[in-house]
């Protein structure tokens, strides 16, 4: 009970009625998120649907295995999330710390994986902006292909690094003890933003890597 | 509301769901189906997707204005899409100049 | 003196003192008023704007400032206007200091994430003064692609950025209500109970929380595309510059209810004290607000008609944007009703609200004239379509959220501003504000471009009239502005509920304590209902 009215702040009438409103109000910024992605995946749709042949050519200059690599080591980390805050509700502190951790730890392998399918780009010249030289199939329209897949992994691998931070900050107040099997609000709703980096990565692999390649027209 | 905890064996068979649907749908991709390549991947992605919020995220056993939240953002982004659509899949639909 | 028994009384602004108390407190009250000195400042600034286009459209030819400077001034005007003072205006001073109070319950869900949101809006408004005083921006409050994009030599990455930081204490403030109107309310306060304020509230907070998002990174995309010289949007690169404003849209217009929907609000609320009755078909007022924040989200492509848009497009959204006309005359109606057989009282609120009934339906219908396709095609971009919005956003909003700040001042301040000065000027108000506006809507028609620093001599008279009512105009506003400074000293001190209304809020003390009541209330009983002001001073 001491741990209750520690964490109880002052505006809530009991723990479950503050509970609630977190995981309320985290739900409702992943919705604000969902349509923060979503302006770039209307521009997304609009052009696949518009230029699919340049799409096509462009698509298949991304690595598939690379991507679907780092869907998996995404995947593994959402995964170890999960269970981070199953550790959490019983209050198992060395298990949370544990977990947590490799969260991060493959969090950090999606960004190297992904930065160095970032540089082979940059060095094809195929990275508008900073080096694009590609002058075969439709050009333009295969720049905006890549226009919109820097400006779409470049948000989402901002959304992964600002994870690693909050993981990062989660795991150092459980490593001092913070949380417990009736206080651990901040873990879940951590938890939750951390697989919604990984919803929208579910989505970006099949349509950059995937739905394309084969359309070459 | 009583807190639903799930086992980490209960996460493990999602994760292993997860993962197998990742390889079959990155072995589609790499055949050519034609039009089917689309549907597949993507009918893939939303399993994926609803494995991922109805049992990691725990809306499964969350409280219905949870689920209303999803529903909404979800809905909203249809929204964008369908109307952006109407305008731009339409064009040259009549016959005036300008489109 | 006069104040000696107020003062002794603990309340939230004597509770602590010192600049330290005000910039980290997270009381939802002085946190309003933190956003209510921010948006002065920029409704003040941004109206310094509007002054120098006035004067210069006094003459046909572009003799005071050049076409540049005039891009500038108007495009400063706007973005200030819309994104520093309107959009916060209400819901972010009135909104953060009145929802716990109606809904009795101690702060908002919270706390520091609504002082974070102040702290947002504040860099956000840093980014455009900096950008003002870099040498400004011209592209119009719309950023259109590609003039934004490829051609602009103005500070228009700076302004964007502003806009874009700006937008998340937007999206903070919405989710901080969501959450405390779902959450918070009071033992016996169920959803039908609710102040039809809390109504708008709710509605508004919903679309700065799913259309917010989007302009947000709409503009991120425009400042990475003319920062990088990228082709998103860019036609020379197969881009698509319609594109561009779907998405803007689909933000900007829900964005213009988020501006007058919490005007609604207020005046249901001071409709219905002043004239001590229920507000008639409360329900229908109460869904009529989602149903604006639901079908202004279906309506966007209004602004496109001559854009390239299909023409089949075009059909579509001019359909369905008579729908979001529906819920408007709804409530328009069932205030009319409310007037009908009440005992009505003319205070300051009260004159306010007339003046936003009959402005707003001007402003409605005629933009059910613009959502006609045929007949926008002749007046898009001229000044029938900025009399248009000046009608909803300055007559509807500004006069709602002036009522407002009459109506609870006594409650923010503990201090009664000074009736008769105070009747003057919304009366100045009304006048200057029709005098602006409604020649624009005549010159509009007959075809004068908007955004222009120079036109034909045919058009003079209608400026003329227009400037004349903007001194006009500018005079009622500087007369609040000066009596409720001065009502902070010399004005009376408040009784708790001046108005003998039956909102939470009132029976609290004036000004209410940091923790808002001294024992939660319990509700037992419907909003408006003046019957139970009686039974409490028996019982
Ligand atoms: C009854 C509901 C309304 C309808 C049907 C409506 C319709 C329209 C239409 C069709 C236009 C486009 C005119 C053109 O550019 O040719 C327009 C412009 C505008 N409306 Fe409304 N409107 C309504 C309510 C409002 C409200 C409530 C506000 C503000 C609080 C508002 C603010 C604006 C603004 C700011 C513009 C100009 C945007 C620009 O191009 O800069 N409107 N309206
Ligand atoms: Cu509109």
């Amino acid at each position: 009970m001491a741990n209750h009215s520690l964490a109880l702040r002052h505006q809530f009438d009991d723990v479950e009625q503050q509970k609630d409103a977190s995981t309320f109000g985290m739900w409702i910024f992943l919705a604000t998120e969902v349509l923060f992605f979503g302006g770039m995946f209307c521009c997304y749709t609009v052009y696949r649907s518009a230029y699919p042949a340049a799409f096509g050519h462009a698509s298949n200059h991304l690595d598939l295995i690379l991507g679907a690599v780092s869907t998996a080591v995404l995947i593994f980390s959402s995964f170890t999330m999960a269970c981070a805050v199953n550790s959490a509700s019983t209050g198992a502190r060395n298990a949370l710390v544990a977990f947590l951790g490799i969260t991060i730890l493959f969090a950090a392998a999606f960004l190297v994986i992904e930065m160095s399918e970032w540089r082979m780009l940059y060095k094809e010249g195929l990275m508008p902006g900073f080096n694009f030289t590609y002058k075969e199939f439709d050009p333009g329209h295969v720049q905006l292909f890549f226009c919109m897949y820097f400006a779409m992994t470049g948000l989402h691998a901002s959304h992964v690094t600002i994870g690693i931070g909050i993981l990062a900050i989660m795991a150092f107040r459980a490593w001092r003890g913070a949380f417990g099997p009736d206080y651990f609000t901040p873990i879940e709703i951590s938890g939750l933003y951390w697989h919604f980096v990984d919803l929208v990565w579910i989505f970006l692999f099949p349509l950059y890597y995937l739905i394309a390649r084969h359309l070459q027209g | 509301m009583a807190e639903h905890i799930v086992t980490k064996k209960q996460y493990s068979y999602v994760f292993g769901a997860l993962l197998l649907l990742t390889f079959v749908t990155t072995s589609v991709g790499m055949m050519d189906l034609g039009r089917l390549n689309v549907i597949v991947a993507l009918v893939i992605a939303v399993i994926k997707a609803l494995l991922v919020v109805l049992f990691f995220m725990h809306i499964y056993w969350s409280t219905k204005l949870n689920k209303l939240v999803v529903v909404a953002g979800v809905a909203w982004l249809a929204l964008l899409l369908w109307l952006t659509l109407t305008d731009v899949l339409s064009r040259g639909w009549l016959p005036f100049p300008g489109k | 003196m006069i104040t000696a028994t107020v003062e002794t009384r603990d309340n939230y602004l004597n509770h602590e003192y010192g600049v330290k108390s005000w910039l980290l407190t997270k009381d939802h009250k002085r946190i309003g008023l933190l956003y209510l000195a921010a948006i002065t400042f920029f409704f003040f600034l941004g109206g310094i704007f509007a002054t120098v286009i006035r004067l210069e459209l006094l003459t046909p030819p572009g003799d005071l400032v050049s076409a540049q400077t005039y891009n500038k001034l108007f495009t400063l005007h706007g973005v200030i206007m819309v994104f520093l003072f309107l959009i916060p205006s209400i819901p972010a001073t009135l909104g953060n200091f009145l929802v716990p109070l109606m809904i009795g319950c101690k702060d908002l869900a919270f706390p520091k994430i609504n002082l974070l949101s102040w702290y947002i809006f504040m860099a956000g408004g840093a980014c455009v003064l900096y950008a003002m005083l870099q040498g400004g921006v011209d592209t119009g409050w719309t950023f259109y692609v590609p003039f934004s994009t490829s051609y602009a030599n103005t500070y228009v990455i700076l302004t964007g950025v502003g806009i874009f930081i700006s937008g998340f204490a937007s999206i903070l403030t919405g989710l901080n209500f969501i959450v405390t109107i779902h959450r918070m309310r009071a033992p016996g306060l169920t959803w039908f109970r609710l102040p039809l304020f809390i109504w708008s509230m709710y509605a508004t907070s919903l679309i700065q929380v799913l259309g917010t998002p989007v302009i947000a990174v709409t503009i991120l995309l425009v400042a990475v595309e003319r920062g990088f010289h990228l082709g998103i949007f860019d036609p020379a690169l197969g881009g698509d510059p319609v594109l561009f404003q779907h998405l803007f849209w689909f933000y900007s217009h829900p964005a213009v209810y988020i501006m007058v929907l919490p005007g609604m609000g207020i005046i249901s609320e001071i409709v219905s004290v002043f004239t001590r009755k229920k507000v008639f078909g409360y329900r229908f007022v109460a869904f009529s607000s989602v149903a604006i924040a639901v079908l202004g989200f279906l309506v966007w492509g209004h602004h496109m008609f001559v854009a390239s848009q299909s023409v089949y497009a075009s059909l579509v959204f001019s359909f369905l944007s008579f729908f979001v006309a529906v819920p408007s005359a709804i409530k328009v109606f069932n205030w009319t009703a409310t007037l009908y057989k009440g005992s009505i009282s003319y205070d300051t609120p009260m004159l306010y609200a007339f003046g936003f009934i009959g402005l707003f339906t001007i402003g409605g219908l005629t933009g059910t004239f613009l959502a006609t396709l045929g007949f926008d095609v002749h007046v898009t971009d001229t000044y029938f379509v900025v009399a248009h919005f000046h009608y909803i956003m300055v007559g509807g909003t500004l006069m709602a959220y002036l009522g407002g700040m009459h109506y609870w001042w006594p409650k923010m301040t503990g201090r009664m501003y000074p009736e008769g000065w105070a009747k003057l000027s919304a009366l100045v108000v009304f006048l200057g504000f029709n005098l602006t506006f409604f020649p624009q809507f005549i010159m509009g028609y007959l075809g004068m471009p908007r955004r222009y620093h120079a036109y034909p001599e045919e058009f003079q008279v209608y400026h003329v009239l227009s400037t004349a009512g903007a001194s006009v105009l500018a005079v009622g506003y500087l007369i609040p502005a000066i009596y409720f400074v001065w009502s902070l000293r010399f004005g009376k001190i408040a009784p708790d509920n001046p108005w003998n209304a039956s909102g939470l809020e009132w029976q609290t003390t004036s000004p209410p304590p940091p923790e808002n009541f001294e024992i939660t209330p319990v509700v037992t009983y419907e909003a408006y209902d003046y019957s139970i002001l009686e039974e409490m001073k028996v019982g």
